[in-house]
């Protein structure tokens, strides 16, 4: 990695949640982690160690209390359309169609109207959703609507891509093809990807490098490379390699699940 | 079809008991005068122009007063929600005054502003501003954070998060709340307009009731009330046209 940086670099950060009944909670500790440029990083780990907060912290959503994260060289001070976010929930603008979802970026750009409606046309058309696209949210399968949410996301072009536990909501089948799309997706326009996950195959299948978290408060515990083979297709996903890699992170994981439950008790 | 007739049969039913009640001495026809003698009386009332004159008084009082309200409370309901400080100085005043009889202020309103349409527009506006406070209010609250997360993430600033998404993310509960305040204002209203003023569907309630004419005080009162349903069903049309969203 250059001086100065590229991608993204958290350099000792820490958070604690305060809230207004109860005891702060330290969420992460001294967190440091590079992202390289185009690189597609997962985070493993237990329920409440600290990974949605660390991805809150990246996309500027949060005040950072102390240390630093920085992205290409800049440091992160709010939100900003250079990283773009997809959650669980899809956060859809529930009273815009389809297509007025996806415009929304690209009116706050300030694009020309007729630029914006093309480009709102191509998205739609990269995702599956042309015929949808006067339909409202609520009209939508949960496989499809996350499709508006990442469409959404992309129409703006942003170099960072940060999902929490995108498919998290969706059945096997539906998350299958959804992870079939965003290769797909990636492999036209590459991005740098931090990608939150519970599931173990999720990560290794998708991701360049896999980020394993400690129980609360949360730490980076182990990088797993999970450079796959270049054009490696889902038929990676029945190589040894594949089940070998699983299976050695599916311990890290479960070592820290067993010691959140211990803590908790 | 059958079901539509249904629905009516009951009114039909209550027509023909208030019809024939006070005909066959029932009960005493200055107590309640038959349906059709009403019915005349409504027709003399409009033919001398008093339905319409004390009518288009009353509706413009309660349009400013409503609209006032609706304007004003939404502005400081998101406000509430938006701005923590703001929040802890406006959120105590309005659950105090929340409970509160809301025509125990007409008199107060009438101190304020005198006899005329300046305490009658004050008294709808004052009751109606707490509900579509709080509607608001806990619409803003109820938005995802997440939603607000990925506006800003596009690239909206605060300020056009709060219009674009905070102010219709809320429009469920604002529109609820907008409802009860209409009936509110129709209560509000009247009762301003039977104390004081030389104008408006109370008025004429209370004049004809003073000079003992029951028929026609029978007729004004159905007028607001046949006003009040129309208001009401013109409002949920509009509601669920704003919420055609929603599925
Ligand atoms: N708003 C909040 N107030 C107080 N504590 C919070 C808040 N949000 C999160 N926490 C705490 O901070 C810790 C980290 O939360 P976070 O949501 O980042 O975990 P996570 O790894 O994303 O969990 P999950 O996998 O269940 O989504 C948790 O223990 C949680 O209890
Ligand atoms: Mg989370």
């Amino acid at each position: 990695m250059g001086m100065g940086g590229s991608g993204i670099i958290f350099d000792e950060v820490c958070h604690t949640y305060r809230p207004r009944r109860g005891r702060p909670v330290l969420a992460l500790d001294k967190i440091s982690l590079d992202v390289r440029d185009r690189e597609f990083l997962a985070l493993l780990g237990p329920s409440g160690c600290g990974k949605s907060t660390l991805l809150y912290l990246l996309g500027g959503f949060m005040p950072i209390e102390s240390g630093s994260i920085t992205t290409h060289g800049k440091p992160v001070t709010g939100p900003g359309p250079d990283r773009g976010i997809v959650f669980q929930s899809f956060a859809l603008f529930p009273w815009k169609t389809v297509r007025q979802n996806v415009l929304y970026g690209l009116e706050k750009q300030g694009m020309p109207r007729a630029e914006r409606e093309q480009r709102t046309k191509e998205l739609l058309e990269l995702v599956h959703l042309s015929a949808f696209a006067d339909s409202y949210p609520s009209q939508l399968s949960g496989g499809m609507k996350q499709r508006v949410a990442i469409a959404r996301t992309l129409a703006v072009d942003p170099g960072i891509l940060l999902m929490d536990e995108p498919f998290g909501a969706l059945d096997a089948q539906t998350r299958a093809l959804m992870h079939e799309e965003l290769l797909a997706i990636m492999q036209r326009s590459p991005k740098t990807v931090v990608f939150v996950t519970h599931d173990v195959r999720e990560a290794v299948y998708l991701a360049d490098r896999v980020a394993v978290m400690s129980a609360r408060p949360g730490r980076i515990k182990e990088i797993v490379s999970t450079e796959k083979p270049a054009g490696a297709g889902s038929e990676f996903l029945q190589t040894p390699e594949f089940a070998e890699k699983v299976e050695h992170l599916w311990g890290l994981v479960r070592d820290e699940a067993i010691r959140a439950q211990d803590a908790a008790h | 079809m059958k079901a539509a007739a249904l629905r009516y049969l009951p009114l039909v039913l209550l027509a023909i008991v208030w019809e024939l009640a006070p005909r066959l001495h029932l009960v005493d026809a200055s107590a309640l005068p038959p349906l059709t003698a009403v019915a005349r009386s409504w027709f003399s009332l409009l033919v001398d122009g008093d339905i319409l004159f004390n009518g288009v008084s009353s509706l413009l009082n309660l349009l400013y007063g409503l609209i006032g309200a609706i304007v004003v409370g939404i502005a400081l309901g998101v406000l509430m929600a938006w701005y923590p400080t703001f929040d802890v100085f406006a959120t105590p005043l309005v659950r105090i005054s929340y409970p509160m009889p809301k025509s125990a202020l007409i008199p107060v309103m009438i101190l304020w502003f005198g006899l005329g349409a300046g305490s009658k527009i004050a008294s709808v506006f004052m009751g109606c501003l707490l509900p579509v406070i709080l509607s608001t209010y806990n619409g803003a609250r109820g938005i995802e954070q997440t939603m607000i997360w990925s506006a800003r993430a596009l690239g909206a600033s605060r300020w056009q998060v709060l219009r674009e998404i905070v102010l219709p993310g809320a429009m469920p509960e604002i529109l609820a709340g907008v409802r009860n305040a209409l009936a509110l204002s129709f209560i509000l209203l009247v009762a301003a307009e039977l104390l004081v003023g030389q104008r408006g569907m109370g008025y004429l309630i209370s004049f004809l009731g003073d000079g003992g004419v029951y028929d026609g005080m029978f007729a004004a009162v159905l007028t607001v009330s046949a006003f009040g349903f129309f208001a009401d069903r013109c409002y949920l049309l509009f509601m669920r046209w704003m919420l055609q969203w929603r599925e």
